[in-house]
């Protein structure tokens, strides 16, 4: 398909703007463009059916089943949209007075206690964008929390699972800690004894997903928290896999002392091919006075931003946060009240499902039950048929499924990490079942048609590792190169594709 | 209650599927000690239609722009939003989609990304762009961790007309990058280029604004140059909105151009969630953060688009990778692409000469003493008002009309100071009625 500047044509134009009689205001020579930016010129009706045709081109959970593992892919209530887009929500202005902008403050604040509850934490911050952010400033409260003990020097070791998400290491790096890996049992609990004996007195504390990036539930969480609690270290709750335990384990109990939560997982603000996400962290009370400016709070009945913290770690973000995605997180719990338990019933039962049909096919190197998600691999038959985990998952696309997160964790060969989330019906779990037991079948009869999957796509397998190389990321205009004529790289990328 | 697809029917013949009586059966593996035995704490369920009751009430209590003439900016403006942007944001395939991570079945939204690094690349005159950072601060983070590896020096630089907030969260980052942030204060309301050469020395970058937080225009081709005299990165902080009118920051010597994207295609949204971008010279590419889209051929020659570059990144390079970031802000980046597409090379022009003639108008139209009376300003102007510029906007406000953002919140010295955006959705005769409300409470 064309680009949209392969579209352009001089002289066209979509949009209007309002013309005033002025006079013209004068840009000294020396600061003003010279060569207009090559925007693409198109007129409206051409513009709309552009990225109409992109949208054709693309799969969403509004498509079809959407199990990548991990990444919480379930319904997007359209209520939600509605209530984002009132004026009094799209079109007021940050730095509005804090007296005309109560309704905005009052939400963000039940918000708050919300997470809270869910958490079973003292505050919350709702400033970090996204669960990264989340886990980068809730090492910073440990590094500030440590200095304000006198530790800071001594507590630079921050240990991470050996199936954690790769923003924990990436956080633990850029947060200035020093990383440490823990490894995992064989019923896929962290292990203790690896554990006992890394904790000491340079432990500043441990990040962990819990339940696990396997969907398993740490049956020795209370140990493990005395572990590091005994040590004067602390706890930080990877709230990636949140979606599984609301209502019924909080990780303010498990021991946890800080929490981020994905809002763009757990309480449905949409992805948006790869944004906007929200992410909140929930802490105990010793961590409070270090959290990010503005703190929203309540004074009787009126809401107000408070800057007035003399220990806080700073801002990690403009404002007060995404707050559409809040307006949007806020519409969904309450959608649900005291019943977001029924959610993770219905996220736990629908994984553990899906995987007491598929594990006679398919191996499953944990064998308990799963949270709300599991990982199962392709990795008897890579070695019996030749086909791999990508295989599987290309070949899952002509079935009209999305496929799951691929290559992770990064502990078990051949991953395929399957979440389906509460809001699929069983018709829909079923076919799944169908397509991935048909796919089994056919690496024994078909194995070809797998391994050139996709097939009912707009494209065909795509050459990764062309692209790497040859690191054409812009439109290069009449000097764009033309990849058909360089010769195809061949080999598949089997990395991670998810999570 | 809520949005879920399974009967009592499916239950019990998914239940015995499994193997087990209940769903409590199915949380066995939660130590006894850590389940959570009460129901959660929350006010009950509302049906749809209450919901949106609730919410419209919560909404009503706020004073948006459709309410209140509003003269508010200081970062985030009140520019116009295309129909066409909600309508493409309005596609389910965009806005339910993850990450890429599947090419095959993100081709939409992979082109997207690629056009609207291209689009950037344009704007800023620089070879990549990634597919978008959180906001216009968290880029400037990203920046200063860029040139720090780039340049392994230690020192940032930042000029005091950059964002305040843009300022303070490159200081809430630096400790844990190991940085130390200086600050170069501005004289008349620009920086001084001799001053920020020498304060450049050792510095692994310099992060200017460009037009800066008071809105004028900085001697930007002499700040890069004095940034790159050091060695150190020159950095510029630019409008989108801007750029249509003022050069591209690649075509003067600038290592990186970063952003808030707001201004393109983006709600006021009472602060979020917004774009932020991030372009650099091809030197950096391997140092971007984040998703960047690379072009490629499927098995039959045929192109398509898929995320490349991964070995940056932390699903690939953990520990070692260039940036944390994972979600990003696409769809908001998606709403930018559309928005500059429909403006065209000529529309983005006009918006930003627009711009500059209502603000000249209405600096004119106010009378009001500018703080900086000798500099150029682009959408933005600071005036003084004679006493507590605090109060002026309370007593205007009473009056129908936000008149602006009060200075004196960040810098020493403007207590009485007024900085006055102007969109090119403000008309002359709004303008004509702040000049009036301004001159009733400032008399």
């Amino acid at each position: 398909m064309k680009l949209i500047f392969e579209k352009s044509k001089p002289g066209r134009r979509a949009g209007s703007l309002p013309r005033y009689e002025l006079p013209k205001a004068d840009v000294p020579e020396e600061l003003r463009r010279r060569t207009p930016p090559r925007l693409p010129e198109i007129s409206e009706p051409d513009l709309v059916r552009h990225f109409t045709a992109l949208a054709d081109r693309n799969f969403g959970v509004d498509t079809g089943f959407y199990p990548l593992g991990s990444c919480t892919m379930k319904h997007n209530p359209r209520v939600n949209e509605r209530v984002v887009s009132l004026p009094g929500f799209r079109d007021l202005h940050p730095y509005q007075e804090e007296e005309a902008s109560q309704g905005a403050l009052e939400l963000m604040w039940r918000l708050q206690e919300i997470l809270a509850e869910v958490c079973g934490l003292h505050a919350v911050s709702l400033q970090p964008a996204a669960g990264s952010q989340g886990e980068l400033t809730g090492l910073m409260l440990m590094r500030v929390y440590f200095a304000d003990r006198g530790e800071a020097d001594q507590r630079r070791v921050v240990m991470t699972a050996d199936t954690a998400h790769g923003t924990n290491p990436a956080s633990v790096a850029m947060a200035g800690f020093e990383l440490q890996r823990v490894g995992t049992d064989d019923r896929g609990n962290l292990d203790l004894a690896d554990l006992r004996a890394k904790v000491d007195e340079r432990t500043a504390g441990l990040m962990l997903t819990n339940p696990s990036t396997l969907g398993l539930f740490d049956e020795h969480i209370e140990e493990v928290s005395a572990i590091f609690h005994d040590a004067g270290a602390l706890l930080y709750y990877d709230g990636a896999n949140l979606n599984a335990v609301c209502g019924i384990s909080r990780p303010g109990d498990m021991g946890f002392d800080i929490v981020h939560i994905n809002l763009h997982k757990t309480f449905s603000q949409p992805h948006g091919g790869g944004g906007p996400g929200g992410g909140p962290i929930a802490v105990r009370d010793v961590l409070e006075p270090f959290l990010p400016v503005p703190a929203i709070v309540r004074e009787s009945d009126a809401f107000r931003l408070d800057y007035d913290r003399p220990q806080t770690i700073g801002k990690v973000r403009g404002f007060c946060g995404p707050f559409g995605v809040f307006v949007r997180s806020y519409a969904f719990i309450r959608s649900y009240g005291p019943g977001l338990r029924e959610m993770s019933e219905a996220a736990v039962l629908n994984a553990n499902y899906l995987l007491a049909r598929l594990k006679d096919v398919y191996d499953l190197p944990f064998d308990r039950l799963c949270m709300h998600e599991f990982v199962l691999s392709a990795r008897n038959l890579k070695r019996v048929h030749g086909i791999t985990a990508l295989d599987v998952a290309k070949r899952l696309m002509d079935y009209g499924v999305h496929p799951p997160t691929i290559y992770f964790p990064l502990i078990v060969p051949e991953a395929l990490m399957i979440e389906p989330t509460e809001t699929e019906a069983k018709e829909t779990l079923d076919a799944f079942v169908d397509a991935l037991r048909a796919i089994a079948a056919e690496a024994a009869s078909a194995p070809a048609i797998i391994r050139d999957a996709p097939h009912r796509r707009p494209v065909r397998r795509l050459d990764e590792v062309k692209a790497a190389k040859r690191a054409v990321v812009k439109y290069g205009f009449e000097q764009h190169p033309d990849l058909g004529q360089a010769p195809a790289e061949g080999k598949a990328v089997e990395v991670q594709k998810g999570a | 209650m809520g949005y879920l697809s399974l009967t009592d029917a499916d239950r019990e013949a998914m239940l015995a599927a499994v193997g087990v009586a209940s769903v409590d059966e199915l949380f066995r593996d939660i130590p006894e000690g850590v389940r959570f035995r009460r129901e959660l704490d929350l006010e009950p369920a509302l049906s749809e239609p209450e919901l949106v009751a609730h919410l419209s009430e919560l909404a009503a209590r706020n004073v948006d722009a459709g309410k209140e003439l509003s003269f508010l900016g200081a970062g985030i403006y009140d520019h116009y939003v295309p129909a066409v942007v909600d309508a493409v944001l309005s596609r389910g395939e965009f806005l339910t989609a993850y990450t890429p991570y599947q090419p095959e079945m993100s081709q939409g939204v992979l082109q997207a990304i690629f056009e609207y690094q291209t689009v950037i690349c344009e704007l800023t005159g620089m070879d990549v762009s990634n597919a978008s950072g959180y906001d216009g601060t968290t880029v400037a983070a990203d920046a200063c961790f860029v040139a720090k590896h780039a340049t392994g020096r230690e020192r940032v630089v930042l000029c005091e007309t950059l964002n305040p907030q843009v300022r303070q969260v490159v200081k809430t980052y630096a400790p844990g990058f190991g940085l130390e942030v200086v600050e170069v204060p501005h004289h008349g309301g620009v920086t001084d280029p001799d001053e920020l050469r020498e304060a450049s020395a050792d510095a692994a970058c310099v992060i200017f604004q460009q037009p800066n937080f008071f809105g004028c225009l900085e001697p930007a081709p002499d700040l890069a140059a004095a940034a790159n005299d050091a060695g150190a990165l020159p950095v510029a902080h630019a409008d989108l909105a801007s750029l249509g009118v003022l050069e591209a920051p690649g075509a003067y010597g600038c290592a990186l151009a970063i952003g808030e994207g707001q201004s393109a295609g983006n709600y006021q949204a009472y602060g979020g969630p917004h774009y932020g971008f991030i372009a650099a010279r091809s030197d950096f590419i391997r140092r971007m953060p984040g998703r960047i889209v690379g072009e490629t051929t499927d098995l039959r020659g045929e192109r398509g688009y898929v995320l490349t570059l991964q070995t940056r990144e932390q699903h690939i390079r953990r520990e070692k990778a260039t940036s944390n970031i994972t979600t990003n802000q696409t769809l908001l980046a998606l709403a930018g692409l559309v928005h500059l597409s429909w403006l065209g090379p000529q529309g983005l022009r006009e918006l930003g000469e627009t711009c500059m003639a209502l603000g000249e108008y209405a600096k004119d139209r106010l009378g009001l003493p500018l703080v900086f009376p000798e500099q150029t300003t682009f959408k933005e102007f600071a005036v003084r008002v004679g006493r507590s510029a605090k109060e002026v906007v309370r007593e205007a406000r009473a009056g129908g009309v936000h008149p602006g953002y009060a200075l004196g919140r960040d810098y020493a010295g403007l207590d009485d100071a007024l900085l006055v955006a102007v969109t090119e959705k403000r008309t002359p005769a709004e303008i004509d009625r702040l000049a009036d409300v301004l001159g009733e409470v400032t008399r």
